[in-house]
């Protein structure tokens, strides 16, 4: 159903449209120019009193869907429980940006929890009327309103709205102050736990629509190379198979996901192309070589030859990281259905509104001729943000009209198919004044990635970042990773200062302090080092003990690692990791918990063995037996403590806590050796070379 | 070639039609509409697909349905009893365990299986037993706070 239509068809119904947010804090998002001005949030009371939330994000596991409904429960006094939220329906929810850069609390909820603010209002209003007592002498709590001084006169949001139908724009309404919030900062249970924990949370795959058809489709060996002919005779021969060709897509469909499969591998392609002579032990030169014909100065302040000369310690490092893949557990995963000239298609996605552009592009089909239903979406950290399967399944479905098509990548192809974390070679030349307390200069050349979130709360009399203009600088498919460039940039940076400090004699918390240039990161390093129980001393200690810091926006993270090096096998415990997080104010303490908690988590895998081998274009790690995601033995205790600052607007927390992980890992590891481990990940083999650079004393 | 094979399924008896070689995860999502067990890996290294044979946890994509013809098979959604939540699953709820919840089936599945051989264990054997379901999100502390957790409580599951 057209959003229009669906308005029009409830009867009963409330509806607000919303122009302005009204925000709540001091420091306010910028809101994306694109947000169509009337489609910035939609709520939905019904004649029963139930609140409905509409909105276009998606659930990750992130609690979205959890977090939303507080805010709107907060404005109209309700419990969390009495919103019914609805996401991520293209034809339902207002149009919005992906589920991704954290940008659900910083973009969306202003703007949700000024809506609900107003629907307030509005509700306040008509009560007043209804009962003919001033606003002021209402009172309001779990869709019920009433006169204060008599409490028998009183009516209800379901008979406020029956029968009637109006469109209300946004004014000027400000959310309560905070002092009055019941709902924000309360541990709410998670909306999604019963269906998780029962089984019949619904993915994509888990849809059982009626007649579908799985299809399994032919991949190259290798990127590079394209399908020119197949022989698909033997396939054919199993009872069911249907052959599906679309140009350089070939998909053998069956009713049952395994026989198709099985099919699959009975069929024999040809394919032509040429792969890059590149692989993952020569792609960092590859990289620097390649980004060499295309440098641009990205940032340039200061005399960087003119602060060198001021330096007494000078450190050069070069810091790398792998290629590194999302790994969702769930696989990418759509059904399409090609339907009286419409396109839906049910999707494990964070983007519904990018899928349903992509396909309407792919498919040459108008943006109304696609409807794109995202279902709980079973991870996505950047991985899902463009939906190369969605088209895949909408091709298909486009030749087989009525028949739902599923398209459930396995772990080889979604191995293959991922848009990488982009590997990265970042070098640094800096150096630090006699009297230990500035960074003279600072010259910073990176291949792989751009200038995100290189610079941070640190004084640097000069600061050089230098990233390549070139296109298709990467030979495998890239895309966004859980804070893409500002945790590449984070480790050099980092890791640099630690060197410094190191080469310095100095203690590397006393260096941040002495370089901070904001308040806040005076008081988290506090805060973090306070909680830690962490003894200033220069490195290496041989107590093993990292710190680093890292920002996304205006979020600050600063974080500590205690590791143990086996310095026969070259292998890293993690023992202890902790995190103070400054995210401004935090609505949901759990849902940011989790956040931070599953970052540092994820990130041990990043740090010490999660990489993406590769010849050519051919993916070596075809499943988890050598793609190494972090296990129960590797995961430390783990400490999570948040900055009072709920002053500030709330900046998102799926990135910030992933910024300092693997820095804090790598210097701790210094700590405990003295060796400089500079290649993310930090596996046992590269422990033990970087061992063998620890000069003798 | 189909064969007919009956097994009992969460305490109540099936007979399926389908080859003995089919793998069990797939009997179970796409012929029986059991979707809570999740498909991960197809290789028995990441847990997602864990069910319960004869009380042992295996992993389905690599189970056969020839492998539990006569046997008892236990999934996620013939856990609760009447109604009424698992305490592992109750654990899993009350400590938010979990976040995509793509892994949640399994890991309550494994769960389950070890607590019921082990209702007091350590840390270390919880980590060592959950140590073949994998969490991308990283909810690992909260998993292993909610194991112990229901080891504590009650001493074991049913």
């Amino acid at each position: 159903m057209r959003r229009r239509t669906f308005l029009e068809a409830a009867t009963g119904v409330l509806t607000f449209f919303f122009i302005t947010p009204a925000g709540a804090a001091p420091i306010e998002p910028t809101r994306p120019s694109n947000y169509p001005e009337d489609f910035n949030a939609f709520l939905k009371i019904s004649a029963d009193g139930r609140v409905g939330c509409f909105v276009g994000k998606t659930e990750l596991g992130q609690g979205a869907m959890t977090v939303l409904a507080m805010l709107v429960a907060e404005e109209l006094e309700l419990d969390p429980a009495q919103v019914d939220m609805l996401l991520g329906d293209t034809d339902l929810c207002p149009w919005d940006l992906p589920t991704g850069g954290s940008l659900t609390m910083w973009h969306t909820a202003p703007v949700l929890r000024g809506a609900a603010a107003e629907a307030r209002a509005v509700l306040l209003g008509m009560a007043s009327k209804a009962l003919g007592a001033p606003v002021a002498d209402l009172a309001l709590k779990d869709g019920a309103i009433w006169v204060k001084a008599a409490p028998k006169r009183r009516t209800s949001f379901g008979e406020l709205v029956k029968g009637r139908k109006m469109e209300r724009h946004l004014g000027k309404v400000k959310p309560k102050p905070l002092s009055e919030c019941t709902v924000i900062g309360r541990r709410i249970p998670r909306r999604d736990a019963l269906a998780k924990i029962t089984g019949a949370a619904k993915y994509a795959g888990d849809l059982r629509l009626p007649g579908t058809l799985h299809a399994c489709i032919l991949r190259a060996p290798a990127h590079g190379l394209t399908l020119t002919t197949a022989d698909t005779t033997a396939a054919e021969g199993v009872p069911g198979v249907r052959i599906v060709r679309d140009g350089t897509l070939l998909a053998v469909l069956h009713p049952q996901p395994d026989t198709a499969r099985k099919a699959l591998a009975l069929v024999k392609g040809t394919f032509e192309g040429t792969e890059l002579d590149v692989d993952d032990v020569r792609i960092y030169q590859y990289l620097v070589d390649k980004a060499a014909t295309g440098q641009r100065v990205m940032i340039a302040r200061g005399d960087v030859a003119a602060g060198e000369k001021r330096a007494a310690t000078v450190v050069e490092g070069e810091y790398r990281n792998a290629y590194e893949s999302h790994a969702t557990l769930e696989p990418h995963t759509s059904v399409a259905k090609w339907e009286e000239g419409r396109m839906t298609v049910w999707a494990s996605t964070q983007s519904p509104f990018v899928f349903r552009d992509a396909v309407a592009g792919a498919l040459k089909l108008g943006q109304d001729k696609v409807r794109i239903i995202a279902q709980f979406v079973g991870g996505g950290f950047g991985g899902k943000l463009v939906g190369p399967g969605a088209i895949e399944a909408a091709r298909i479905a486009r030749q087989v009209p009525g028949v739902p098509i599923q398209v459930a990548w396995n772990r080889e192809e979604d191995l293959f198919l991922d848009g990488y974390r982009p590997a990265a070679v970042v070098k640094i030349r800096s150096g630090l004044d006699a009297g230990r307390g500035a960074i003279t200069f600072w010259d910073n050349t990176a291949a792989g990635v751009s200038q995100g979130e290189a610079e941070f709360a640190y004084e640097m009399q000069t600061n050089k970042y230098q990233a390549p203009a070139v296109p298709d600088l990467h030979p495998l498919k890239v895309g966004a990773w859980r804070a893409p460039n500002a945790h590449t940039n984070a480790f050099a940076r980092e890791c640099q200062l630690d060197a410094l400090a190191a080469k310095a004699g100095l203690d590397p918390v006393t260096l941040r302090r002495r370089l901070a240039t904001d308040a806040r990161l005076l008081r988290l390093l506090d805060l973090a080092v306070g909680t830690f129980g962490w003894e200033p001393a220069a490195g290496p200690t041989g107590r093993g003990i990292g710190l680093a810091c890292g920002a996304w926006r205006q979020a600050m993270v600063v974080a500590v690692a205690q590791v143990a090096v086996d310095k026969a096998t070259g292998m890293v415990r993690v023992e202890r990791f902790l995190e103070a997080v400054d995210v401004g104010l935090v609505v949901n303490p759990d849902g940011a918990r989790q956040q931070v908690e599953g970052a540092i988590t994820m990130c041990i895998g990043q740090a010490l063995s999660e990489e993406i081998h590769f010849k050519g274009g051919r993916i070596l790690d075809k499943n988890f037996d050598t793609y190494l995601l972090p296990r129960f033995s590797a995961i430390p205790r783990i400490q999570v403590v948040f900055a009072d600052n709920s002053t500030m607007a709330t900046q998102g927390i799926g990135e910030p806590p992933v910024v300092p992980v693997a820095a804090a890992l790598a210097n701790a590891v210094f700590d405990a050796t003295g060796a400089r481990v500079t290649h993310v990940p930090f596996t046992p083999e590269r422990v033990l070379e970087a061992l063998k650079r620890v000069p003798a004393k | 070639m189909d064969a007919s094979v009956s097994f009992l399924l969460n305490g109540k008896s099936v007979t399926v039609q389908s080859p003995r070689d089919r793998m069990l995860v797939w009997v179970l999502r796409d012929e029986l509409g059991l979707t809570g067990t999740k498909v991960g890996c197809e290789a028995g290294l990441c847990g997602a697909c864990t069910v319960l044979v004869d009380s042992e946890a295996v992993p389905s994509c690599s189970t056969s349905l020839g492998d539990v013809a006569g046997k008892a098979v236990l999934t996620i959604e013939g856990l609760a009893v009447d109604g009424k939540l698992d305490p592992v699953q109750k654990a899993f709820q009350d400590h938010h365990a979990f976040q995509c919840g793509y892994c949640t089936s399994g890991m309550i599945m494994a769960a389950w299986a070890f607590l019921k051989k082990k209702p007091r264990a350590t840390r270390a054997e919880i980590v060592e037993a959950m140590e073949g379901n994998i969490c991308r999100c990283g909810a690992h502390v909260r998993i292993l706070d909610a194991v112990e957790s229901v080891g504590k409580a009650t001493g074991g599951v049913r």
